[in-house]
């Protein structure tokens, strides 16, 4: 019997970033030590391949294909090898000294010039943020470079088909549930699902896959419309914030500690009366 | 667009390896060497003692922006009521406008929002744009920021500023993206460069362990979201007593933006609204916070750290790795993969105080740590300390706030 196959396209963006866990500061010049920090996937972008491979094994019957896409220095491959490991299909690099020092909104127009030549891509998944921008708007703004809509912080896709989907957001103090028409654009919060470790068979594959690399050229970008020269914002100053030292320790027995801290409680107006 | 190394003044000494997260620096024969890896985020240049880092061949266009003109804040509103961030940003910006000596305004959009958003005017605004209609109701991404647009398309404010709330930070990327300008999150300063006469904006990265200061070049207006809690609410007048109509006595100062509504229709369906969650989960609206963490030890313990939040005002927070205990819901995370917060106060119990929890409440004007291990990092960062258990300490502080008995 024939079946008509549906062909469903899944881009996951994601970043390499320093782990921050190790990142230490040194005392005496109270400036950061970088010295061996690992470099890890984004956190929140492990939700997000895990959430498209999901959709990927959901919609079984249809021809889902996921791709993971990374902007950075030649090393981020590293990232994508992950995702291939944990069941993306391919993955793009997009690399080029060009696109270094790029702010969210050059970010967002070099991965959306990658994802108009993948040619109908459904639905684009991101992390809510990253650790070391910590922005959340390489997604609404690469939504919008690509015209379509944006949910972010979803916390369940909820129905999923070629042309549309249902789905959660989670805001500060609510949940929200939206339709939306695809080709569309999500970015998800850590309760969305628990990503999955390598299988082995990943393993290989990640090993052996080929990852292509696109440079400023085979975007057709523009030198002065990506990286740092594309940039709309610019670092004018870094510097590492005061830590405070002057912890006080409240001492003596616990009836004492507790007392003193009913004290401080009510110096600080949170407690009337004695 | 090239970084380069001094190699004349450079002394090879390495402050600038040290300081590069990226690890994009390398000391070779004696001279710092940068490779691809590095991101122009010029840490290095910042901490070199020579002055030997330079970023050149960065076509520094001047514009024309003289037609960009004032401060504009962007009050959010949720049903009819004005989230607070927006009160504070009006504050901070009568300082910005003052120093520009410029006109600070703001916008509202929403459904029957007018009453509430007239309050701006106390903390020192100038003038009042209203978006007032039906098709408001719901805050929605899309529709909103055609609505921003359109009214910065029309008076061109020099700045804009707006809550870095969740929904602020996928609307107002949105908005500058349609605008074509750039955009700094999450900001905790803002200052305006008196010589340039351009806004400073520093924000935390890497959870807050470094601080950066970012300008917007070449394109209108400076755009930035700011973390709430971090300015302050500041009353500048009375408010209009109760007999006066209180939209009435600002009359003159309030422009209603009249919008053509069949082109307003949403491209999201929102289906629903679950509010249900439980009562106190905007944990960031809250000036105290009493958080557990795994030394709480179970989600039956949990109502003892309410009871405590409840008696102080506050609310519940947790750390990861009590939320993945399951003893309380995700929304109540603090920390990096969790909500960031501000609060005055912040109780942290069993909580041992790893990075990624300090990237999320370490701002908080006075920390009160209460862990068993004097070793714990959380005592790093906290403002009083005690060492004890917590099933000892807090029971007792309930009973002490209940009964008010001195204990000794
Ligand atoms: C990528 C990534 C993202 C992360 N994001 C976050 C995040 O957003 N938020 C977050 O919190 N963590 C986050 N984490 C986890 C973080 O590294 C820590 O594992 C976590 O914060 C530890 O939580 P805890 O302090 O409650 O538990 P523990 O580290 O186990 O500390 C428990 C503390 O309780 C004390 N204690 C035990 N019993 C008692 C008692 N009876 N009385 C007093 N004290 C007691 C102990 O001495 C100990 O210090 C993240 C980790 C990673 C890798
Ligand atoms: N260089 C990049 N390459 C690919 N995806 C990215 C990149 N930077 C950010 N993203 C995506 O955008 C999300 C938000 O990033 P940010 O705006 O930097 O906080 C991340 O979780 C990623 O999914």
């Amino acid at each position: 019997m024939y079946r008509q196959v549906i062909q469903i396209k899944i881009a996951v963006c994601m970043k390499q970033v320093p782990g921050t866990m190790e990142i230490k500061i040194d005392p005496e010049t109270n400036t950061l030590i970088r010295e061996g920090i690992e470099n890890i996937i984004n956190p929140f972008d492990s939700y997000a391949i895990e959430e498209a491979v999901r959709i990927k094994e959901r919609l079984a019957d249809e021809e889902v294909e996921v791709i993971a896409i990374t902007m950075g220095p030649p090393q981020s491959a590293d990232i994508l090898r992950e995702s291939i490991s944990v069941g993306a299909d391919s993955a793009i690099l997009l690399s080029d000294r060009a696109f270094a020092g790029a702010d969210t909104w050059a970010t967002s127009t070099t991965i959306a010039k990658a994802i108009n030549k993948l040619e109908d891509c459904r639905l684009i998944i991101l992390g809510k943020q990253t650790v070391d921008g910590d922005t959340g708007q390489v997604g609404p703004e690469l939504a919008q470079r690509l015209n379509i809509p944006f949910i972010g912080y979803v916390s369940s896709i909820l129905e999923i088909n070629r042309s549309k989907m249902k789905i959660k957001r989670l805001m500060e103090d609510r949940y929200e549930t939206f339709e939306i028409n695809l080709p569309a654009a999500i970015s998800v919060v850590k309760d969305i699902n628990i990503p999955r470790v390598p299988s082995l068979r990943g393993k290989m594959k990640a090993k052996t896959i080929e990852i292509p690399v696109w440079d400023a050229k085979k975007l057709e970008a523009d030198e002065n419309e990506v990286g740092l020269a594309g940039s709309y914002t610019r670092v004018v100053k870094i510097f590492t914030p005061q830590i405070k030292h002057d912890t006080r320790m409240i001492e003596g027995t616990a009836d004492e500690q507790v007392e003193e801290l009913h004290k401080i409680l009510k110096e600080l107006n949170l407690v009337s009366g004695s | 667009m090239e970084i380069k190394v001094d190699e004349k003044t450079c002394t090879g000494c390495g402050l600038c390896k040290k300081v590069c997260l990226y690890d994009a620096i390398e000391i070779v024969n004696g001279k710092a060497a940068i490779n691809e890896n590095c991101v122009f985020c010029g840490a290095c240049i910042e901490a070199c003692k020579f002055k030997s880092i330079e970023i050149t061949g960065l076509a520094e266009e001047k514009k024309d922006f003289s037609d960009y003109k004032g401060v504009c804040i962007y009050l959010e509103a949720n049903g009819n009521v004005i989230a607070d961030v927006g009160f504070e940003l009006v504050s901070e910006g009568r300082k910005l406008a003052d120093k520009l000596g410029v006109e600070l305004s703001a916008v509202v959009i929403g459904n029957g929002i007018k009453e509430s958003a007239v309050e701006a005017f106390q903390y020192g605004l100038d003038r009042l744009h209203i978006l007032d209609s039906p098709v408001f109701s719901n805050n929605i991404d899309d529709i909103f920021a055609k609505a921003l647009v359109q009214m910065i398309h029309k008076y061109k404010p020099d700045i804009f500023l707006a809550g870095a709330t969740w929904f602020g930070r996928t609307l107002i990327p949105k908005v500058a993206a349609i605008l074509k300008t750039g955009l700094t999150a999450d900001c905790t300063g803002l200052a305006i460069d008196e010589e340039k006469k351009i806004l400073l904006q520093t924000r935390p990265t890497f959870g807050g362990n470094i601080l950066a200061t970012i300008v917007t070049r070449n394109a209108r207006p400076q755009m930035a979201t700011v973390r709430p809690h971090v300015m302050e609410k500041k009353m500048v007048t009375e408010a209009p007593g109760n007999s006066v109509d209180k939209v009435d006595c600002y009359k003159g100062r309030i422009e209603y933006i009249k919008i053509d509504e069949s082109k307003f229709k949403s491209k999201y369906k929102l289906l629903g609204i679950d509010k249900e969650l439980d009562e106190k989960i905007n944990i960031t609206d809250y000036d105290v916070i009493v958080s557990g963490g795994r030394g709480i030890g179970g989600s039956e313990k949990f109502p003892m750290l309410k009871e405590l939040a409840d008696l102080l005002g506050g609310v519940v927070g947790a750390s990861r790795a009590a939320v993945d205990s399951g003893w309380i819901s995700y929304p109540h995370q603090v920390g990096q993969t969790g909500k960031t917060v501000n609060p005055k106060i912040y109780i942290a119990c069993g909580i041992s105080g790893a990075i990624q929890h300090l990237a999320g409440m370490q701002t908080s004007d006075i920390i009160i740590a209460i862990n068993k291990d004097p070793g714990a990092p959380i005592f790093k960062v906290a403002n009083y300390g005690i060492v004890g258990d917590i099933f000892e300490v807090v029971p007792m502080l309930i009973k002490r706030l209940k009964n008010g008995e001195s204990l000794v």
